[in-house]
């Protein structure tokens, strides 16, 4: 049964090398069939493995497959080995089946694009590398994953390569990730350096005893992964690449750039768990970084009127609550979060599709409006998965955020700020939501006649999709229902094993024995000012609009803040990127051109300068040759007499 | 008996008057007979010294020499013959294209 653990990644990769090699000569229907067949048959395998799983002890729900030695030098031994446990077990089943559903989704969605045999064959490198970066047994065979994500996501941001702004933004990406990639490294090395070993067993076996608690290369080491988590997970200080990376396919959006890929930074922080709770300031810095994050991206949400963009912020600031998580050393409440928000993140986003689609192409949402009765299944889908991101009781996102923001109050790694901070974001989360949401659905329409002509709902092969993210979205969460609650936290225990097996993690750090009474208060606290915000949206976007546009005005200043994204790009811009390319110019011009080119070409014109003065003596005469020849030999012969 | 001065004067004479007829003349046909009594100069001295030595090397090296001087006039002639019919002229001023 666990024998086939490496058909999961590699059903993607034999397809994409067909569709790939035999584009030209396959049909459309035929590569759309095979594209769409691998992520199914890998969703098919992968909830068999996690039976299979289940049906072991738990303390030896940790299954290796090693295929063969990768690169064996010395102490370092890399294998090309699938290491199926717990967590991921979790993640293959969220990335092969949500990557399904959209890949289903994408049929409809880019039916009538030019390169939709391309844009397949990017996914199914997409969905290969993703499941090899969750599998991966070592810390190199991961990193393969993460860079080829990272590719893949270049190149489906970039995919309409006519358009300008497309291709900078997949530069942007890449580009930023780079520096995240940096760190990553740097860390990796760090690790091998001190353990001797990058494989995720052995280095939770050995962490303990060749890191002491604190010390510098561990803290170090945790730092810089960190730092390549921001990149890929777009955290503070590198989240300026995931809004723009909106110009990409919108089913692309919600793949990578929501459900998956983005997650691969929480994914890597729960792998690692076991090194990062022994660098406790690490994690004060990882449950900084993540609390502001959510905090920054869900207020720069609030103004934005780009329905992908808002939908983008929304992402960065999830994300901030997962990152949040893992740095209160709540990784499995992480986690949990990140499958109940790939679930309604990727449903908001196809949701956001098909609106986008329906209206020919229109993102600006202050030009649609009244959308409710014309795209009704769209509608119906995107209220569950507005309710579930904004954390009403009994949807998916309820539970885990709930789940983070108890964790952030009662871990011994939390505090009460990080659980304020968290609440201010669930309100603004449910703030600019509802006003996306009533803005795109409720009131007048605001969209021309031509539109209004087209406007249609999405083919059945793109609501499916919609309807079973719907289903999962509203009760996704229950499967990690706290104890408080009557469940049995059943997604917590069985992530147990991965999260303690170092001896540190979940249930070994201490808690604030907080009683069940407080965790009470702090959900109804939190439930209650949701739905005050979700009201004040309703009362400026449906009820009383003039209102909102006047305290646009009284608050002009910070509106305009907001509405620029505090100028981080401009700042950036400024600090970083201008610098760079004033430097890069100089040593183009001066460096380069002056100084390189400038000895090379002046070598060559002087033996050209000198060629050219003595290639007279070559005149043809060959009289000439014969008395120089003789005047030679003369002097030759009279030296030699001479001396 | 002649001594040995003598024939190196006039091999070296011969040979004086060899490298001007090549130096001077423009007429390939000149230039090529001054080669020859070069080639004969060098002849007469080898010749010379091989007597003084009582040494037959010297007068074996004078038949290669002649052997060569042979084939080169008829290579060198049938040469002058074909620049001749391509250029009507065996003025060696006027072959003169092969340069800068």
């Amino acid at each position: 049964m666990f024998d086939y653990l490496y058909l999961v990644p590699l059903l993607p990769l034999a397809t994409f090398i067909i569709n790939g090699l035999f584009r030209t000569r396959l049909s459309k229907g035929v590569v759309q069939g095979l594209a769409v067949a691998a992520p199914g048959l890998s969703f098919a395998l992968s909830v068999a493995l996690f039976f299979g799983l289940l049906g072991l002890n738990p303390a030896h729900r940790s299954v290796e497959q090693v295929l063969f030695a990768w690169i064996p030098i010395g102490n370092l031994q890399l294998d090309i080995a699938f290491l199926l446990d717990p967590l991921s077990s979790v993640m293959i089943m969220v990335v092969s089946g949500v990557g399904f559903l959209i890949h289903v989704y994408s049929i409809g969605y880019m039916a009538h694009d030019p390169g939709v045999k391309r844009f397949f064959i990017y996914m199914n490198l997409f969905m290969f590398s993703m499941l090899t970066l969750v599998l991966a047994n070592n810390l190199i065979l991961l990193f393969i994953g993460w860079e080829g994500v990272g590719l893949c996501s270049y190149l489906l941001i970039s995919f309409w390569f006519t358009k300008k702004s497309a291709t900078d933004a997949g530069n942007k990406a890449f580009i930023v990730n780079r520096i995240g990639d940096f760190g990553f490294l740097l860390g990796g090395f760090i690790i091998f350096w001190a353990a001797g070993t990058l494989q995720f067993n052995e280095l939770a076996t050995r962490a303990p005893h060749v890191f002491t608690i604190g010390g510098g290369a561990i803290t170090a080491a945790t730092l810089l992964l960190f730092l390549g988590a921001t990149g890929k997970s777009a955290q503070i200080p590198l989240y300026i690449w995931l809004p723009d990376a909106m110009e990409g396919p919108t089913p692309v959006s919600a793949l990578i750039h929501a459900a998956t890929m983005v997650t691969a930074g929480v994914y890597m922080l729960a792998r690692l768990n076991f090194l990062f709770i022994l660098a406790p300031t690490s994690m004060l810095v990882v449950a900084i970084v993540g609390c502001a994050t959510a905090f920054v991206a869900a207020t720069i949400g609030l103004a934005q009127n780009d329905i992908k963009r808002v939908l983008a912020y929304s992402t960065i600031s999830q994300l901030g609550y997962m990152i949040m998580a893992c740095g209160v050393a709540a990784f499995a409440a992480g986690i949990f979060h990140l499958m109940t928000h790939a679930f309604f993140k990727a449903l908001l986003f196809l949701g956001s599709g098909s609106v986008i689609h329906a209206m020919s192409d229109e993102q600006d949402m202050r030009k649609m409006g009244g959308l409710k009765k014309q795209l009704p299944v769209t509608y119906v889908t995107f209220l569950m998965a507005t309710l579930a991101i904004s954390g009403i009781p009994l949807f998916s996102g309820f539970f885990s955020k709930d789940e983070i923001l108890w964790k952030s109050f009662s871990s011994g790694h939390g505090s009460i700020i990080f659980w304020i901070v968290g609440v201010i974001t669930a309100m603004l989360t449910a703030f600019y939501m509802f006003r996306l949401l009533y803005m795109t659905f409720f009131g007048q329409p605001r969209y021309d006649k031509h539109t209004a002509e087209h406007l249609h709902e999405s083919p059945k092969v793109m609501t499916v999709p919609l309807v079973i993210l719907a289903i999962l979205s509203v009760i996704g969460g229950w499967i990690g229902l706290p104890h408080s609650l009557g469940g049995g936290a059943w997604f917590e225990k069985f992530l147990e094993p991965v999260m303690t097996h170092a001896g540190g993690g979940g249930e070994a750090v201490a808690v604030h024995h907080a009683s069940v009474s407080t965790e009470y208060l702090l959900m109804a606290i939190t439930v209650v000012l949701v739905l005050v915000f979700i009201y004040i949206a309703y009362y400026l976007y449906v009820k009383n609009t003039a209102k909102a546009g006047s305290l646009r005005q009284s608050l002009s200043g910070v509106h305009k803040m907001i509405y620029n994204k505090y100028w981080v790009d401009e700042f950036y811009w400024a600090i970083i990127v201008r610098p760079v390319v004033n430097g890069a110019i100089f040593l183009w011009k001066v460096a380069d051109v002056l100084i390189i080119d400038g000895i090379a070409n002046g070598l060559a014109r002087l033996v050209g300068d000198i060629s050219e003065t003595f290639r007279r003596a070559q005149n043809g005469y060959l009289r000439a040759y014969l008395t120089i020849f003789l005047i030679g030999a003369v002097v030759v012969i009279g030296f030699l007499v001479v001396r | 008996m002649v001594p040995l001065d003598y024939y190196i004067i006039l091999s070296a004479f011969l040979f004086a008057v060899g490298v001007v007829g090549v130096i001077v003349s423009r007429n390939l046909i000149v230039m090529f007979m001054g080669v020859e009594i070069m080639l004969n100069a060098a002849n007469l001295a080898l010749m010379a010294f091989s007597r003084h030595l009582k040494l037959m090397d010297g007068q074996v090296l004078v038949f290669l020499v002649m052997t060569l001087a042979a084939a080169e006039a008829a290579v060198g002639l049938a040469i002058i013959i074909a620049v001749f019919r391509g250029r009507e002229s065996v003025n060696a001023d006027h072959l003169n294209l092969m340069k800068w």
